[in-house]
């Protein structure tokens, strides 16, 4: 986790039903977020799946908050947001999450990536690895494995550390 | 009145319910009230313990949660009112302790002294939405509330200031999840 291995440039795609049928067998119950466009795939196929509700959330921080009540009450929550959230939501990590130890599933999109994209993502595309190490929340970035050996990795990390884990989803990771 | 008589009242008409307070004063003064594992007492994150309350509603229909607000929460977070009213879940109460002011930085004006939170409830659509201005108004709504339509949103203006020597809450946020987690899920 957290490696500084050197990140394939060819995406490799992974079916959304694939994907979703991983979160499923992990045990994932509770999905809130706000969406990106690297996450319609996704999108569509939780529309079809009864055991992955989603709650809109009408901000980033608002998500890692109803997540946290969501955990608090013995759900197994994944937020979704675009890197653009993070921001929003850090003290949300510093202040409530990594302090009350609350584990759960973050999928975050990677905007910016490799300096290709509109200007108001370079930034953060550029910073985020490095904003989440400096904080101290792990992440694997989705599509340099297989996933299902990626999705087992970061439920058991989630279990074993007791702070979320950031599944980092650059655009067409997701099918 | 004052926020630790209004306190007061509601904390003694608990029974069962999950309560999630807002940081700062209204954390402080509840635990010196009486402390209860049903107390969630969230230190950080100002204005997310909306969230938190709506989270633990939505995944624990049978659990009654009484979120414990402050007006800066609530403004600092607005949209959250359109994401509980939305979602609707009836085993909410959403209390709002109004003094117009910021009482944990040193009682800075916040804006709720021209904003009337209540008729922002209204508006997005609580099912039942009340202002109050005395304690004992603040009693009889308190003892009928879940008789009410819900989500409730009741909001009691209460003076400024704070009690001398309020205690800090002394469980660690470890200790505070994992006791809250215990007995809101005996209910799961």
């Amino acid at each position: 986790m957290n490696t500084s291995a050197v990140l394939k440039p060819d995406v490799v795609s992974i079916p959304s039903k694939e994907f979703c049928d991983a979160l499923e067998r992990h045990g994932f119950n509770f999905l809130t977020g706000v969406p990106c466009s690297i996450f319609n795939p996704l999108y569509r196929e939780i529309k079809n799946r009864p055991a992955l509700p989603y709650l809109p959330a009408v901000r980033e921080d608002s998500a890692v908050g109803i997540a946290v009540g969501a955990y608090l009450a013995g759900r197994k929550p994944v937020v979704i947001m675009q890197n653009s959230g993070l921001g929003y939501s850090l003290n949300a990590f510093t202040s409530l999450v990594m302090i009350y130890e609350i584990p759960f599933l973050v999928l975050i999109s990677w905007r910016g990536y490799q300096g290709k994209d509109a200007p108001e993502h370079i930034l953060m595309g550029a910073k985020m690895l490095g904003i989440l190490d400096e904080v101290g929340l792990p992440y694997i970035v989705l599509g340099d494995q297989d996933c299902r050996v990626e999705m087992a990795r970061a439920s058991e990390t989630l279990e074993r550390v007791h702070k979320p884990v950031f599944v980092v989803v650059r655009n067409g990771v997701l099918a | 009145m004052k926020r630790a008589e209004a306190i007061r009242t509601i904390v003694n008409a608990l029974d069962a319910e999950a309560v999630i307070h807002a940081t700062g004063m209204i954390s402080r003064e509840s635990f010196s009230v009486k402390d209860r594992e049903a107390n969630f007492y969230m230190i950080g994150s100002m204005g997310l313990n909306s969230a938190i309350g709506l989270g633990v509603a939505l995944s624990c229909p049978s659990q009654r949660v009484v979120i414990l607000d402050g007006d800066g929460s609530v403004l600092m977070n607005m949209g959250m009112l359109a994401s509980i009213a939305e979602a609707s879940p009836s085993n909410l109460v959403h209390i709002v302790l109004d003094n117009e002011s910021y009482a944990s930085t040193g009682g800075q004006r916040s804006i709720s002294d021209h904003i009337e939170l209540e008729r922002v409830a209204a508006a997005v659509g609580y099912k039942y939405t009340k202002r109050v201005e005395s304690l004992k108004d603040l009693s009889d709504e308190i003892a009928s509330i879940w008789s009410r339509s819900r989500p409730a949103f009741l909001l009691a203006k209460v003076e400024p200031g704070n009690e001398e020597k309020i205690a800090r809450v002394s469980h660690s946020p470890v200790e505070i999840k994992e006791r809250f987690m215990r007995s809101v899920q005996i209910r799961a």
